[in-house]
């Protein structure tokens, strides 16, 4: 155990095994709560046949994925084609290393972690406009340019809402910002004002970094019949998607840790209150999905660029007023 | 860049929206000429569905065509047969009993509530897409919708494709339970249509998506022949069922709600104050159904059996999406010369051209739901 813990690379391989594999296994299954989720909201019952209630769902999902033929399309650029799924994936989960699970549990303890992870998952974007324009499909390449233009417009207010915990918590690393968040003081909550408004700021602007509803243009099968994943198939599609529920997840731990005091709570601090909060930020994010209608492109730029950008700067102004003066 | 050669539509990118396209409602295609997202020019291309209803109608008997124009309009299949058989009826000087009419009547509307709910379902979809919140109206509304199957279902026993109406007047009765189940279907639809306006209206997303967005003026609708919801979401006052009252509307309170905006949001509204209208209408009829024989003429054994006078003859009726008409020619034998149906869908599908222009694809979606083309009828 201690040589582990003492040499730097095996603690890292035995973190990243741990880690990836539990939160990839949570998102498969998220997918199945997704469903169940949605049939409720639906008056169907959502999956029932595989399993009991259907918990066994997501292999039979992934068991079809992988029996699929790898087509590839004619004059797609197969290079790009074949990397922007793996490299979506591996960006969205790089952001994990970070995290801290709980007091300790640190698997990568940067001291600028939160600008670590912003800048991972900002990088997302690169994969998904790459397999729009790889695609040589026009529905795939209108998702793509769409997905750039929205990623540059949310990346402003995620970043500014991102801003508020850093100045009221005086430090990039995430331990510190949970730390500072102790004994209920969650920012959120505490102080009242910039912390509420900066955390509905956030898991908005995530929202639209993970291209859901009702932000999800870059796929919106209305209109682009499947967008950026028109074009793909087997698990080069599950990848896409995988990594979609994946960095949803993501935003939910960053949300929870920033502004909901991560492993904080009452009662002994652990774990379990970060994945309690988180999902239940999730569950949040499917209520989301499945009750609004989507935007239209121009006007959630709008909305961004009007609404979004200044309130979130006004929440950093008050936040650091506050911090200087009380 | 050859600035001899240079072609301005040659630089925009052509997008064929459909004829595979989840949100044409059918197989439909739309060529879009797009600079970036903004279409410049639309053409619309019909056809996929044609099956040559019109050509069958010449080759079958008067019986025989009441089942193939059920599959037209496949969303309202009972006025597809009022239409048609009313025409008939109107060749041959046919005059059906009352209680015929009045179940023509009832039938009509209630098949106007699930064409409607059906339309807001796929509206919905247009808008929130098949794996979210659009999703969940669509299901809502079918959830409604099988309601009323139901209900045919024990009139006619058929769900889809009744065959009921005959030439003079109505093959099924309706059965004992049958004005119980309708009330409480459409007692339980009217107030499930308040939760849609809830779920919709007050929802700030749906406004901006549909207000000031797809606006059909009145004079370009009226002159290419559009009727029904978005003629009177342009503000014109005009309802066959008001104006040229056929079977039992003469006899029924009807309020003809109208809109002036010409948008989708106006389209919508229409539409949902017809479904209220319609439902009060069922709730009106569902008890005052007058006693007699549902078919003036006796019942015939063969199909040829039935001979049509010489001559021609045209009747509309308002159907959920605009003046359903039928033009009927005879010669004399058990068969039509010539039967030209006329769909409102296809009327409304030619406002494409004019609408798509300037407006970027999600909203050439909108717009394109929003006019509820059912492809069934376009092509026929």
């Amino acid at each position: 155990m201690s040589v582990i813990l003492e040499n730097p690379w095996l603690l890292g391989a035995v973190a990243g095994f741990v880690v990836i594999n539990a939160m990839m296994v949570t998102a498969a299954w998220s997918i199945w709560f997704e469903r169940k989720f949605a049939g409720a909201m639906q008056n169907r019952p959502g999956p029932t046949q595989v399993g009991w209630a259907g918990l066994l769902q997501p292999v039979a999902d992934l068991l079809k994925l992988i029996q699929k033929e790898d087509i590839v399309p004619t004059n797609a650029d197969r290079a790009l084609f074949n990397l922007a799924p793996p490299l979506g994936m591996i960006l969205v989960l790089a952001g994990l290393a970070v995290f801290p699970w709980a007091p300790g549990w640190v698997p990568a303890d940067l001291d600028i972690g939160l600008l670590f992870i912003l800048s991972i998952s900002s990088l997302i974007t690169i994969p998904v406009w790459m397999a729009g324009w790889a695609s040589n499909n026009k529905y795939a390449l209108l998702g793509g340019m769409r997905a750039a233009a929205q990623a540059v417009s949310f990346e402003v207010p995620l970043l500014l809402s991102a801003l508020v915990p850093i100045i009221l918590g005086g430090s990039l690393r995430l331990g510190d910002i949970v730390a500072a968040q102790a004994d209920g003081r969650w920012f959120a909550l505490w102080p009242p004002g910039p912390g509420s408004v900066a955390f509905v700021l956030f898991m908005l602007a995530s929202l639209a970094e993970a291209n859901r509803i009702p932000f999800d243009i870059p796929e919106a099968e209305s209109e682009l019949v499947a967008g950026i994943t028109t074009e793909y198939v087997g698990m080069k599609f599950g990848l896409i998607y995988l990594a979609e529920y994946l960095h949803t997840a993501v935003s939910s731990l960053l949300g929870a840790t920033l502004f909901l005091g991560g492993w904080d709570g009452p009662g002994p601090d652990g774990i379990h209150w970060l994945l309690l909060k988180s999902f239940a930020l999730f569950a949040g994010i499917f209520w989301v999905r499945w009750t609004l209608l989507r935007y239209r492109a121009d006007q959630f730029m709008a909305l961004c660029w009007r609404v979004f950008v200044p309130v979130s700067l006004a929440c950093v102004a008050v936040a650091a007023v506050w911090r200087v003066y009380a | 860049m050859d600035p001899e050669n240079y072609d301005p539509e040659g630089d925009l990118m052509i997008l064929n929206l459909g004829p595979q396209h989840p949100s044409t409602h059918g197989v439909f295609r739309v060529k879009l000429w797009l600079d970036g997202e903004v279409c410049i020019k639309a053409v619309p291309y019909p056809g996929y569905l044609h099956r040559g209803v019109e050509k069958l109608c010449e080759k079958l008997s008067y019986v025989m065509i009441t089942p193939i124009v059920d599959k037209n309009d496949y969303v309202s299949p009972f006025i597809n047969e009022l239409a048609i058989n009313m025409a008939f009826e109107a060749l041959n000087a046919v005059e059906t009993p009352r209680r015929a009419n009045y179940l023509r009547t009832l039938g009509a509307e209630m098949q106007r509530v699930g064409s409607h709910l059906l339309w807001l379902g796929t509206f919905g979809l247009d808008m929130g897409g098949a794996l979210g919140g659009g999703a969940s109206v669509f299901m809502h509304c079918f959830r409604e919708r099988e309601l009323i199957l139901d209900c045919f279902e024990l009139w006619t026993g058929s769900r889809f494709h009744y065959n009921t109406l005959t030439v003079g007047g109505n093959r099924h009765d309706v059965p004992a339970g049958f004005a119980e189940l309708v009330r409480q279907t459409y007692t339980l639809i009217g107030q499930r249509a308040d939760e849609y306006d809830a779920m919709l209206v007050d929802n700030a997303i749906f406004r901006a998506r549909t207000k000031g967005v797809g606006t059909v003026d009145a004079k370009l609708a009226m002159e290419l022949g559009v009727s029904g919801p978005i003629l009177r979401a342009s503000g014109i006052d005009w309802d066959l069922r008001r104006d040229r009252p056929y079977a039992a509307y003469n006899e029924v309170k009807l309020d003809v709600p109208v809109r002036y905006e010409g948008d989708c949001f106006a389209r919508y509204e229409v539409r949902m104050a017809e479904l209220r209208e319609s439902i009060r209408i069922v709730l009106d009829l569902i008890d005052g159904i007058p006693e007699g024989p549902i078919c003036a003429l006796k019942p015939v054994k063969l199909p040829g059996a039935y001979k049509g006078k010489v001559g021609q003859a045209y009747a509309a009726v308002e159907g959920p999406r605009g003046e359903l008409g039928t033009w009927v020619i005879a010669d004399g034998t058990d068969k039509p010369y010539r039967c030209k149906i006329r769909p409102p869908s296809y009327h409304a599908v030619s406002l494409i051209p004019y609408l798509a222009p300037g407006n970027n694809v999600s909203d050439i979606v909108v717009t394109l739901g929003s006019l509820d083309p059912i492809l069934g009828e376009v092509d026929r």
